[in-house]
């Protein structure tokens, strides 16, 4: 038995759930797919004396369409979302990001909630959440509360939740008319964390951008918005942009990008604005033809 | 610690037992349940020898918990093979096929495999590649075993 030893809990209720994390702080840890913490476990990178099972707790599973958005519960396995042909039709992006993630195996555990919640800074769904301005619901003893994408990384491995909170369900926007949605990334291979990535989501408005959203993975302590790059299309006309320039604008203001022996921060940099460069380019693309 | 009493079917026996909760489900077959056909690698699931079927699905066993598994069906590489024996045509095919060498990650790539054909009986190469791509063979024999997974997919094809 390579984790720590750690006392188990099962609560049968989001109300019990939170209940116990406000009880244990920060000795408990919500344990979902598992498919992040239980390794951090195992290498003892994480120790926790609690874990708090979510498996049981109801409401935290499904996909579906809420006041127009599409709603997804925490709970909600990678592999169900691969399969949701809801997902494919009303957040394409979602289902484009989900085969990047891990491994078939890894994915009929893992869930998209563990994925928000863990933040990993090379993960692909914070970016995608970034990119289409999703929401975050939460809750916790104190209630309930709706907490924006562009709010919620904070740092690495970090972001807004309180300890005693539990990310419950993620509402995506619907896919609008005249929209296109890319996302890539380099992986040395299928399955392994990204070096870096990109998720582009472009709405059209005539000849116009309307939006623009561009999450960047593996680029830095957390998901990020390439706010500036984002702000500069807004109101473009796609035909007159530079897609080589988006991808060296959207990398020019980051700051602590990693590095390792798998790549430099320049690195890093070079191949996360040719990613940008790229998804535009699809994204774009398929917003025009739609 | 408080131990966590579980019930579980695997390869379609019950199996009740009291846990330790940081016990993992591939310990948890291999110790308490004798079946040691479920091979531990890296135990920190990177190279999938420990891949069984929880409920249908391929996970791995390294990173479940055995008191997350409670009350679910597990088929390990022990519960491939038909009741008299005879080989899964995944299994088959392996051995028709040169997909093994060492042998100890074969039950991970035979379990993966039957579920990726399972989810896809017709899979092209490139997706026998991906579905492939979460277990790792240190003999590097990918050839055969993809040579295996091909023909088990469309027996014709020899």
């Amino acid at each position: 038995m390579k984790p720590a030893p750690f006392e188990y809990h099962a609560p049968a209720g989001l109300e019990e759930a939170v209940g116990l994390l406000a009880e244990l702080g920060d000795e408990a840890k919500a344990l979902a797919g598992g498919q992040s913490l239980i390794p951090m476990l195992a290498l003892r990178l994480a120790v926790f004396d609690h874990l708090v099972d979510l498996r049981r707790v109801a409401g935290l599973r499904g996909i579906e369409r809420r006041d127009g958005s599409l709603w997804i519960g925490a709970g909600t396995t990678q592999a169900a979302i691969q399969r949701s042909a809801e997902v494919a039709e009303a957040v394409p992006l979602l289902a484009r990001a989900t085969p990047l993630i891990g491994h078939f195996q890894i994915r009929s555990r893992g869930t998209i909630g563990g994925s928000i919640a863990h933040a990993d800074a090379a993960a692909e769904y914070p970016a995608v959440a970034l990119a289409l301005g999703a929401e975050f619901e939460a809750m916790s003893p104190r209630g309930g509360r709706t907490i924006p994408a562009a709010e919620f990384f904070t740092g690495m491995w970090t972001t807004a939740l309180a300890d005693d909170e539990l990310l419950t369900g993620i509402r995506f926007p619907v896919r609008p008319a005249r929209s296109g949605y890319a996302i890539e990334e380099f992986a040395r291979r299928h399955g392994d964390f990204a070096l870096a990535g990109a998720a582009v989501a472009v709405e059209l408005d005539g000849p116009r951008i309307r939006r623009c959203g561009i999450g960047l993975f593996g680029l830095g302590p957390t998901a990020l918005r390439a706010a500036a790059a984002e702000a500069e299309l807004a109101g473009a006309d796609p035909a007159g942009v530079d897609a080589e320039e988006v991808g060296r604008l959207a990398v020019s203001a980051l700051e602590s990008v990693p590095a390792d022996l798998h790549g430099s921060a320049g690195y890093r940099k070079r191949v996360g604005a040719a990613m940008v460069a790229r998804a535009w380019q699809r994204a774009v693309q398929e917003a025009g033809d739609d | 610690m408080t131990d966590v009493d579980i019930q579980l079917k695997v390869n379609g026996t019950v199996r009740r037992a009291t846990v330790p909760p940081r016990l993992v489900l591939a310990d948890f077959l291999r110790v308490n349940c004798g079946l040691t056909g479920t091979h531990l690698g890296c135990e920190h699931g990177v190279c999938g020898a420990c891949t069984i079927l929880l409920d249908g699905e391929a996970v791995r066993a390294c990173l479940v918990f055995a008191v997350q598994a409670d009350g679910s069906e597990i088929t390990t590489i022990e519960g491939i093979a038909a009741p008299d024996g005879a080989l899964s045509p995944v299994q088959a095919a392996f051995r028709d096929h040169h997909g093994l060498q060492c042998g100890f990650c074969t039950p991970g790539f035979v379990i993966s495999a039957t579920a990726l054909l399972q989810e896809n009986p017709a899979p092209t190469d490139e997706e026998i590649r991906e579905g492939l791509s979460g277990n790792l063979c240190r003999c590097t024999g990918y050839q055969g075993i993809l040579n295996a997974v091909r023909a088990a997919a469309d027996p014709g094809t020899d």
